[in-house]
């Protein structure tokens, strides 16, 4: 392209503490953005993409400095620039949109106040200029009701709808530059697909540079004129879009690319008495019926997977299972056994069998408990182990998730990373020793690297073990990777069910068929070509 | 060397001690622990020294103090001396005898009020918020209408009803405080219990009283413990202020509270003796609070940037 430069960074480097010392998070980063340029920039989580996004603003976080490099905006040095510069830049020149904007707007504003901010602090609009400019900028991100929707308040409108009005906020000042954080990580499957139309055609529709954050390559692949792949601060390499899809250059940009390659063999279909069938379960929250006759079996040593949007009833399905959330009618057997309905009611040893991972590591495991404890309870319970025994038993799972024990052993949950904590998780989990584990959305707060590790030691430890895993996910590349079964749901019924091969071949249910379209494939063309086809079949 | 001065002499000279003691805790201990005393300021090192002071004196006061505690040694109102280091008060018992044993009476009295105002508070909040519905409105209304009450009006109604002996004095006292703990303890409990990892442990099977012990107690400790020094304080000042009123403990026991009212007649005399005891209270509250403020700022989670 032969445009102007836009923004340019170089050799920037940016240390970030940890304790008394300060550790290099960002290497020496070369960046160029040309105006109306999209650049992609990916990585897994502490590569540093967010902190060169947040720099790129002449921003550093709390506990960040920036201390090498220069960062220059359209020929003002954000280095050297004085806060008043910066901040009349930020909002005006340069917007950012960060990943959660359930988080990120004031819940106490009503939107179109929010959006109004920015220009007529900035002085570039009139208030009521403003509120048309917002109206006209909704209706162009195809958000419902344009003229009214601006007068709500975030809790009263959904998170692909907020991640859009956030999107319109930062184009309020009609910026040169945009940074987009993760924008459409915390979303479903069909509804990152509408924020992510929308994004695109409104960086084209204003020839708006914006440099846009994420893990998901196939998401990059549909916005991006370049991407840029970054490693624990490093570049590892930077090319055009297609030029990147087709021949990557570097092993861990292929790495990344393969990562999705992972599957499990075709099993054969399983036999016998399932290890839990739920019967006819219907389920509600006060008089809202949130399950309505939901059937399906699990067997031993198979995976069934159970998919849909938030709300449509999957971790509602698991409450039910585990006896959290009794059912109003229908019930849950046990190896062709009923379970007492409700938690209280059920034995030590029917608790023992079906064990539940959870999407958040974080909040699962009890910050102040030692892995040791954290592990060894459910074996001291359940199984009455003491003393050394239970300390061999901690020890032995500790290597089965591959941890080295003597390291960890008396670690704190705070001092693992995102994927070591999930692998406790499973570790507490198996400690019990169960024929089933409920998996809620393990991998989904986890980059793909990371999560493809826990996916395959999950089916290692099913082909160890015989387990049964109910997979609650919302991500259909998981469910391709791991599932023996598919169910999906909808708004608390089941839709269809079946063997993953039948499930991912035609014909579907319309809504499977949404689903199953709306998973990003590596392919530059694919959301044009997504769009084309929705918009001719309706 | 004025008064002043020697008050001014003997904080720097504590000071002093604290950042000695400071060094040698961080050179003795290693890990973890070491790295909790490395970000120890020097106040709460100060603090951490005079609660140890007071502790030490409390426990060893029978060995410590020249006088008995309740004998008349000498006549009344004797200035400071060589025999009578404070002097004596208003019947001949010696003040630095009786300012010793106040130590043990007020700290150690005040000492199981709170604790057992935290036990019954904490626990029975912390149980409230786990287990809801009924049990928790009853507790909770019940407590709001304790509270409604003004808490020194309270203890004394409650004492002049049960009478005044020590042990009601502990147990009205720690009833008044354990509805304020329960408050704190409840509110803090609400955002655990909802967290993965309780539902995790009910799913288990654990019973309540795991529950509590194990995974709440070990979260809730942070603004509990400093809550801890906050009540300790109050309660010293309850006590101190219900003897002063003549309603706590009881003569001839040796009390901060009413030796300063005791021999407050001295003041107009231009005597500071009667303030010692004052002063006593002041600097432990002083040095509890710097301890707590270090444990807030530990549980807060800032760093120094």
């Amino acid at each position: 392209m032969g445009r102007d430069v836009l923004l340019k960074i170089e050799g920037l480097r940016i240390e970030g503490r940890s304790g008394d010392t300060w550790t290099e998070i960002v290497k020496g980063i070369d960046l160029t953005l040309h105006k109306g340029e999209v650049l992609g920039l990916i990585g897994e989580s502490g590569a540093g993409k967010s902190t060169v996004g947040l720099a790129a603003m002449g921003f550093a976080r709390d506990g960040c400095r920036i201390t090498g490099g220069s960062i220059l905006f359209d020929g003002i040095d954000l280095r050297k620039a004085s806060e008043a510069k910066k901040r009349d830049l930020r909002g005006a020149r340069i917007a950012y949109v960060a990943q959660s904007a359930a988080a990120s707007f004031n819940p106490a504003h009503k939107l179109i106040d929010q959006y109004c901010e920015a220009p007529v602090v900035h002085g570039v609009m009139s208030r009521d200029k403003a509120e048309h400019d917002a109206i006209d900028l909704y209706r162009r991100m195809q958000l419902p009701d344009p003229d009214g929707i601006g007068f709500r308040y975030p809790h009263q409108v959904s998170g692909g709808q907020l991640q859009r009005a956030m999107t319109a906020m930062a184009m309020s000042c009609r910026p040169d530059l945009i940074i987009f954080d993760e924008p459409t990580t915390a979303l479903d499957v069909t509804t990152q697909i509408e924020v992510l139309a929308a994004i695109r055609d409104i960086v084209r529709q204003f020839d708006t540079a914006a440099i846009y954050i994420t893990h998901d390559l196939a998401v990059v692949a549909q916005a991006a004129d370049r991407i840029k792949v970054l490693l624990r601060g490093e570049e590892v390499e930077e090319a055009p879009t297609r030029q990147m899809l087709d021949a990557p250059r570097e092993a861990y940009t292929k790495s990344l690319w393969a990562v999705r390659s992972f599957a499990r063999p075709e099993q054969p279909p399983a036999a016998g008495t399932p290890v839990v069938s739920v019967k006819g379960v219907t389920a509600a929250y006060g008089t809202v019926n949130v399950l309505e006759d939901v059937s399906f079996d699990i067997h031993a040593g198979r995976t069934v997977a159970v998919v849909g949007e938030s709300g449509s009833g999957k971790s509602t399905t698991a409450r039910v299972i585990t006896g959290l959330l009794p059912p109003k009618s229908g019930a849950v057997l046990f190896e062709g056994k009923p379970l007492p309905p409700a938690l209280k009611g059920r034995t030590r040893e029917q608790l023992r069998q079906v064990q539940m991972i959870y999407q958040m590591a974080d909040t699962a495991l009890n910050p102040k408990l030692k892995l040791r404890e954290l592990i060894g309870r459910p074996a001291q319970m359940y199984l009455g182990l003491q003393g050394k025994a239970l300390d061999d038993r901690v020890r032995d799972l500790l290597n089965l998730i591959e941890l080295e024990p003597a390291k960890y052993i008396d670690r704190l949950p705070g001092e693992l990373s995102g994927g070591q904590k999930q692998r406790i998780g499973i570790a507490r989990a198996l400690a019990a020793e169960p024929q089933l584990i409920i998996c809620d959305e393990v991998t989904s707060a986890l980059d793909q690297i990371v999560q493809e590790g826990i996916l395959k030691l999950l089916n290692r430890l099913q082909g160890e073990f015989g387990l049964a895993y109910m997979f609650i996910t919302h991500d259909l590349a998981t469910v391709r990777a791991i599932a023996d079964e598919v169910v999906v749901m909808q708004r608390g019924r089941v839709i269809e069910q079946g063997p993953k091969a039948e499930m991912f071949a035609p014909p579907h249910e319309p809504y499977t068929d949404l689903l199953l379209s709306s998973v990003p494939e590596m392919d530059p063309d694919w959301l044009t070509r997504l769009l084309e086809s929705r918009a001719a079949a309706s | 060397m004025g008064f002043a001065a020697s008050i001014i002499l003997g904080l720097a000279g504590l000071f002093a001690l604290a950042w000695v003691l400071r060094l040698a805790v961080r050179r003795a201990l290693t890990g973890h622990a070491r790295s909790i005393a490395n970000d120890m300021p020097l106040t709460a090192a100060f603090g951490i020294l005079v609660i140890l002071i007071y502790a030490i004196v409390a426990i060893a006061a029978p060995a410590l103090a020249p006088f008995p505690e309740r004998e008349i040694v000498g006549g009344q109102f004797q200035p400071w001396s060589a025999e009578h280091l404070l002097g004596t008060d208003r019947i001949g018992r010696d003040m630095l005898s009786r300012l010793i044993y106040g130590a043990r009476n007020t700290v150690g009295i005040a000492f199981v009020t709170t604790a057992l105002a935290f036990v019954v508070g904490s626990v029975l909040g912390i149980w409230a918020a786990l287990t809801g519905g009924w049990i928790d409105q009853a507790l909770s209304r019940f407590v709001d209408a304790l509270m409604a009450i003004p808490a020194l009006i309270f203890s004394l109604l409650l004492l002049t009803i049960f009478g005044t002996s020590v042990v009601t004095l502990v147990l009205v006292i720690a009833a008044v405080d354990a509805t304020r703990v329960f408050r704190l303890a409840r509110a803090v409990a609400q955002g655990i219990v909802v967290m993965d990892y309780i539902e995790a442990a009910k799913l288990r099977g654990e019973g309540s009283w795991f529950l509590i012990r194990r995974e709440i107690l070990p979260n809730a400790m942070a603004p509990l413990v400093a809550e801890f020094g906050l009540r300790f304080c109050f309660v010293f000042l309850a006590i101190s202020s219900l003897s002063f009123l003549g309603l706590g403990i009881q003569p001839p026991t040796a009390d901060w509270g009413s030796m300063v009212k005791d021999n407050a007649t001295l003041i107009t005399f231009g005597d500071i003796t009667p303030l010692l005891p004052a002063g006593c209270i002041a600097l432990l509250t002083v040095a509890v609070n710097f301890v707590v403020d270090w444990q807030l700022y530990r549980a807060s989670g800032l760093k120094e940037q």
